[in-house]
């Protein structure tokens, strides 16, 4: 490209600087917040106000910080599940169906399995067998990547709608329970296997540790066991992984049973400790599985960075429900930025490849 | 008596269906340079509210619908920059369309929720075919969209294989660097189809807000827009079998309830579509010889580009 | 010159044999790490088979991928038909007249022969564009004898068929100038009889022809004129008549490096077999045989050396022995075991360390630290690892130590590998694969790339390890390293051995014949 006398001139950089990789979050977030304002602008709407109501409802109060920690939670399982995955390169879409498939598992173990059963066994064997589901659910598309060559995008994301098929069939059918307002909607579950909240939010504690002990513990998975490196070198150059005889098919199933047992946790705990009963599937994910993606993305995909990424995004859907209330705008507004800050740290990825340099031209 | 009713159950179908039609044979194209487009859900939102603002400020629905496929092709114009100049991850870049375009026709859409539009599309039956038993009534009685849905599939099949740009569009899909060695400029392909797919969506989206219902709600396109990703690769990305494959979804749906009183669950029916794409896939990926025939063009999902030469 | 219309084509009149057609002047091409070309001029007339002669790496490819718009020169012009031109891309070539039919064919695999055609035609228009071609095939077919289905698939042919419709994807869109990079690379003798008859009556019309090759004998078949590069320069451009195999051959390879001093005499071990492979035939990526028919054996305490110019199958021999490629028939016994279509691990299990090819792509992971890709091929075992965890400090400690030993130039262990120069990469590779004290190392092109100081100190290496009672089978295009350090040679040409001779009376004269396919 010329303009009068300079080159403008794309060059594959040799060095990936780690503060370039942090800076893009950063500005990102930077220039959605900016286009955002824009946007609300070109619709009558006083940007001031709007970020006003986003930020200091949510950032500013203790109620709004308690609300953040609680959305927090499902959040941070996903999206460590989903650096797990996107780091052995298996793009997992479909945490938004193993969330609910651990959700699944709980309200069979709440009400069908265990119903009567002591909350100290209960509650463990929900997380237990919750794990397992949403890793089994994971692990089908992974199988299907290794053996027949299928997309784990697409499969992923059919298998969401198989197992929203499969909620509704349950909750209109077999576990029908006392509807309300004619939504259907399973039995409440017993309150003894409520989990416990810290009093007066909705910060289900123990899940909150499952949470954070999750990042840490995949963290220290990833970049210190055995197991760990298999899966980075697979992602990064499956044929140096075969030539290090690296089993394909054990690293993309492991990987992929861990990313959906963690999502299968979130659903867990977002039944067990806000919904107390199954209800249309939608209202258990809440898009936290799509969420989440952006999570392990803008933590560039490290799962401690995880932690103040998910915080930042569960404050943004806080913001959103502040909105609604405040200025009475559609509580979808908030995934204007949600998809603002995707595109810029997609886009602005290229810039840790290439360099963009304006040199004079010589005649 | 009970299956008589069955024909205007299979017509709303049909109409059902033309939105899904006209969303999936744009991503087909879309698919067959290479390009993923995960942002369809979005993109049909957004030109569902602008064809509906634009219907209701202008009396005029074909005004509607064309510039919500205007919008749409816009907003494939995000992805389609952040894909291929950029080189961006096209999975990531899809989505951030669809939660961009959930979004802005949120925010827009706001203050014309609910309200209905005055002047619609017409339904025009065509005179003699309309009388064809079962199929006349079914195929031949509908607005002008849906005759364009049908005259849609098949030109768009005839461009595709029996023209030079339906190579072109094959060939960038297949193998970028080979066709870029014939001289095809890979890039200007790709633009025009992830835009053309986008507008193609926008239409779909359009048709919802503008003709179907017709009016605005929110979230209106209910998931339309990752069922025709599905029809797109239940279809195996070909034009004509996307037109009976969206049939398939939209008749599946119709008599859901129709069904239940043969003992058969219509949730579990409804996660037949998704559960046979996945086995198609396999089948066919199990299949050397299937695969050659058969599977995604080899470059979907991939960026390209010319000068890459390892050390 | 104008776009000549395909059908134009087959009609024209023989021309001035005396025209040039193609001149490129002083064109000089950089990659990151390599000069490809160095201020090369190359001239080629009309109605002539040129052949472009070198060895791999010699810049001929870059040169025609220049004159194709592949790439673009940092410096140099270029005249066609004495009009100086730019050539920014592959359609611009095309739109002047030029055509490539590359090594690696560009056909797209799922559409049919017809359709690959139609690509990039610019005047059939928009419809039917494939009932248009099918009349140009036919002609074709006739004209040339050959025969050429329209409608079949590009997979369902053979690499003769295919090449057949690359070259006639050039004439469709008027070439009068074809460039063919290594053709007879994939072809039967008979396949190869059928191209040069096809070609000499495209040069009676009037074609200029350059072809790209590493063969001597193609050579004095089927060219006029012969330009040799050497390592991005032009050695010289000779009349083929004019000229012999020993000359063009001396010119092609070059001067020597200092010969090493091979310990060759037997020490105190027993003398077992280490490696048997018994009629080898494998496949390439392409579904092609890459080796056909190959047996040998190799003893402890015996370097073994593999030459040939790359692309004889090498590579695949080596991944198949290694078990990075599946065996199609054939058996490869390891110390007595039989170990053809093992996966890579149980083969490493038998003692066997291999130094890729592709260093980059198969011998490390770039992104990761030193550290880390040292361990790549023992991170499961002790003291590397234990149950779960990475022993972080030995490994530190294990890293460091190797690469004071190996002289590694690095600041620290914890640095991604791909900054390390290529051949303080290759010594990172070397250090990991020794250090597992193997009885069998598979090096392929262990030093290419690497400068003097570097490749002798390899070559120190293996000495060192041969006399440890090791074997070594090495792969290599360089004669003087073959002959330096190996004590049995065989010469790797078209998939099968063309002999196997001991390195002690062997010449790098007659090694680099044998090399160019000429046995004697």
């Amino acid at each position: 490209m010329r303009i009068f006398n300079y080159y403008i001139k794309i060059e594959r950089r040799s060095v990936t600087t780690p503060q370039l990789n942090a800076l893009i979050p950063f500005v990102s977030v930077l220039i959605s917040l900016l286009i955002a304002a824009a946007v609300f602008a070109f619709q009558g709407i006083d940007p001031l106000t709007a970020y006003k109501a986003i930020f200091i409802k949510s950032f500013g109060t203790i109620k709004g910080i308690t609300h953040i920690i609680s959305k927090l939670i499902p959040l941070l399982l996903c999206g460590v599940g989903l650096i797990i995955s996107f780091r052995s390169n298996l793009s997992n879409i479909g945490a938004e169906g193993q969330i609910i498939i651990g959700a699944l598992a709980a309200t069979w173990i709440a009400l069908y399995a265990l119903p009567s059963v002591s909350p100290s066994i209960v509650i463990p064997c929900m997380f237990f067998l919750g794990f397992l589901a949403g890793g089994a659910w994971a692990t089908i598309p992974a199988i299907l990547r290794i053996k027949f060559n299928v997309n784990e995008v697409i499969s992923t994301l059919m298998m969401n709608y198989i197992a929203f098929k499969i909620t509704e069939y349950l909750i209109y059918g077999p576990w029908k329970g006392e509807s309300t307002w004619g939504f259907p909607q399973t039995d409440l579950f017993p309150e003894s296997v409520w989990l416990p909240m810290i009093p007066g939010t909705y910060i289900h504690y123990p899940t909150l540790v499952l949470a954070l002990s999750a990042a840490v513990l995949s963290e220290v998975l990833i970049s210190r066991t055995k197991l760990g490196y298999e899966l980075r070198v697979f992602g990064l150059s499956p044929d140096a992984a075969k030539y290090a005889g690296i089993s394909f098919l054990k690293v993309s199933v492991i990987a992929m049973f861990l990313s959906g047992g963690l999502a299968g946790l979130a659903g867990v705990g977002e039944i067990a400790g806000i919904h107390h009963r199954l209800r249309y599937p939608w209202a258990i994910s809440s898009g936290y599985g799509y969420t989440a993606i952006i999570v392990a993305w803008l933590s560039r995909l490290n799962c401690l960075a995880a932690i103040p990424a998910s915080f930042m995004l569960a404050g943004l859907l806080v913001g959103g429900d502040a909105i609604q209330v405040t200025l009475r705008l559609p509580v979808n507004v908030v995934y204007i930025f949600n998809g603002l800050i995707l595109l810029c740290v997609t886009g602005g990825e290229i810039l840790t490849k290439y360099r963009v340099r304006i040199l004079r031209k010589v005649s | 008596m009970s299956e008589l009713m069955v024909i205007p159950l299979l017509k709303v179908a049909v109409r059902a269906s033309t939105s899904l039609i006209f969303t999936a044979l744009g991503e087909v194209y879309a698919e067959r340079s290479g390009i993923l487009n995960l942002g369809l859900e979005g993109i049909m939102l957004v030109g569902a509210v602008t064809g509906f603002i634009t219907a209701l400020t202008t009396g005029n629905p074909w005004l509607g619908i064309v510039l919500g496929g205007l919008a749409g092709g816009l907003l494939a114009l995000i992805h389609a920059v952040v894909s291929i100049s950029l080189r961006g991850n096209q999975i990531i870049s899809g989505l951030a369309l669809t939660m961009l375009g959930i979004g802005v026709s949120g925010l827009v859409g706001r203050k014309y929720i609910g309200i209905s539009l005055k002047h619609r599309l017409p339904v025009t039956p065509i005179p003699l075919l309309k009388d064809v038993p079962i199929l006349g009534p079914l195929f031949f009685d509908h607005d002008l969209m849906v005759y364009f849905s049908y005259i849609a599939s098949a030109l768009l099949w005839f461009i595709l294989y029996m023209t030079k740009i339906g190579i072109y569009i094959r060939a960038v899909g297949e193998d970028p660097s080979a066709a870029d060695a014939a001289g095809v400029n890979v890039f200007l392909v790709r633009y025009a189809c992830t835009i053309f797919g986008g507008f193609m969506a926008g239409i779909g989206g359009a048709y919802l807000s503008v003709v179907y219902i017709p009016m605005w709600i929110e979230n209106m396109t209910a998931g339309r827009g990752w069922i025709a990703l599905a029809i797109v690769i239940f279809a195996l990305w070909d034009p004509l079998r996307v037109l009976a494959c969206s049939y398939i979804f939209g008749i599946l749906e119709a008599l859901q309830y129709w069904l239940q009183r043969y003992g058969i669950n219509p949730y579990l029916l409804g996660a037949l579509p998704y559960l046979i794409t996945i086995v198609v896939l396999s089948i066919v990926g199990a299949s050397e010889r299937l695969r050659r025939k058969m599977s995604a063009p080899s470059s979907l999902g991939k960026p390209y580009s010319r000068e890459e030469r390892s050390v | 010159m104008k776009n000549q219309n395909f059908s134009s084509f087959l009609t024209n009149s023989k021309s001035n044999i005396s025209d040039v057609a193609i001149l490129m002047k002083n064109i000089s091409k950089r990659f990151p790490n390599v000069i490809a070309n160095d201020n090369v001029t190359f001239e080629a007339r009309t109605g002539e088979i040129h052949a472009l002669l070198g060895e791999n790496g010699a810049g001929k490819t870059t040169l025609m991928n220049i004159l194709y718009g592949m790439y673009q020169p940092d410096k140099g012009e270029i005249y066609l038909w004495g009009r100086k031109v730019k050539i920014r891309s592959p359609r611009d070539a095309i739109r002047l007249g030029i055509g490539m039919v590359h090594q690696h064919f560009k056909l797209i695999a799922s559409l049919s022969v017809a359709e690959n055609l139609a690509l990039g035609l610019r005047n059939i228009g928009i419809l039917l564009p494939v009932y248009k071609v099918k009349r140009f095939v036919e002609n074709f077919s006739r004209k040339y004898e050959l025969e050429i289905y329209p409608d079949a698939k590009i997979w369902q042919l053979s690499a003769g068929e295919r090449q057949r419709v690359e070259i006639l994807k050039a004439l469709v869109h008027g070439a009068r100038i074809l460039i063919l990079d290594e053709p007879t690379t994939v072809l039967t003798p008979l396949e190869r009889d059928k191209l040069f008859t096809m070609l000499r009556r495209m040069r009676n019309d009037g074609c200029s022809i350059i072809f790209i090759t590493h063969k001597l004998k193609e050579v004095f078949l089927i060219s006029d004129r012969v330009t040799i590069l050497r390592k991005g320069k032009v050695v010289a451009t000779l009349d083929t008549r004019s000229t012999n195999p020993e000359e063009l051959a001396k010119l092609m390879i070059g001067q020597a490096l200092p010969r090493l001093n091979n310990i060759s005499d037997t020490k105190s071990y027993e003398r077992r077999e280490v490696l048997r492979v018994k009629d080898l035939y494998v496949l390439n990526d392409r579904g092609l045989l890459a080796v056909k028919g190959v047996s040998f054996s190799i003893h402890s305490g015996e370097i073994f050396g593999v030459a040939g110019i790359s692309g004889n199958g090498q590579r695949e021999l080596a991944e198949a022995i290694v078990g990075l490629r599946a065996v199609k028939s054939g058996q490869i016994v390891i110390e007595g075991e039989d170990v053809t279509n093992f996966p890579p691990r149980k083969i490493l299990r038998k003692g066997v360390a291999y130094i890729p090819e592709d260093r980059i792509k198969v011998g490390i992971v770039p992104d990761m630290s030193i550290e880390e890709n040292v361990i790549l091929r023992s991170y499961w075992q002790r003291p590397f690892s234990g149950r779960v965890f990475l022993n972080f400090s030995f490994l530190n400690e294990w890293t460091t130590k190797l690469i004071q030993e190996y002289n590694v130039m690095t600041p620290n262990t914890k640095i991604p590998v791909k900054l390390l120069s290529g051949g303080n990469m290759q010594k990172v590779i070397l250090a990991r694969e020794l250090s597992l004290h193997p009885r069998l190392l598979i090096a392929v092109y262990p030093t290419y790339g690497l400068d003097v100081s570097a490749t002798q100190y390899v070559h120190s290496l293996f000495l060192k390890h041969k006399e440890q009672g090791n074997a070594i089978l090495i792969v290599s295009e360089d004669p003087e390293e073959i002959l330096a350090l190996c004590d049995r040679v065989a010469v790797m040409f078209n998939g099968s051995f063309l002999d196997i001779k001991s390195a002690k009376n062997l010449s790098v004269k007659e090694l680099q014949l044998m090399m160019a396919g000429i046995k004697i």
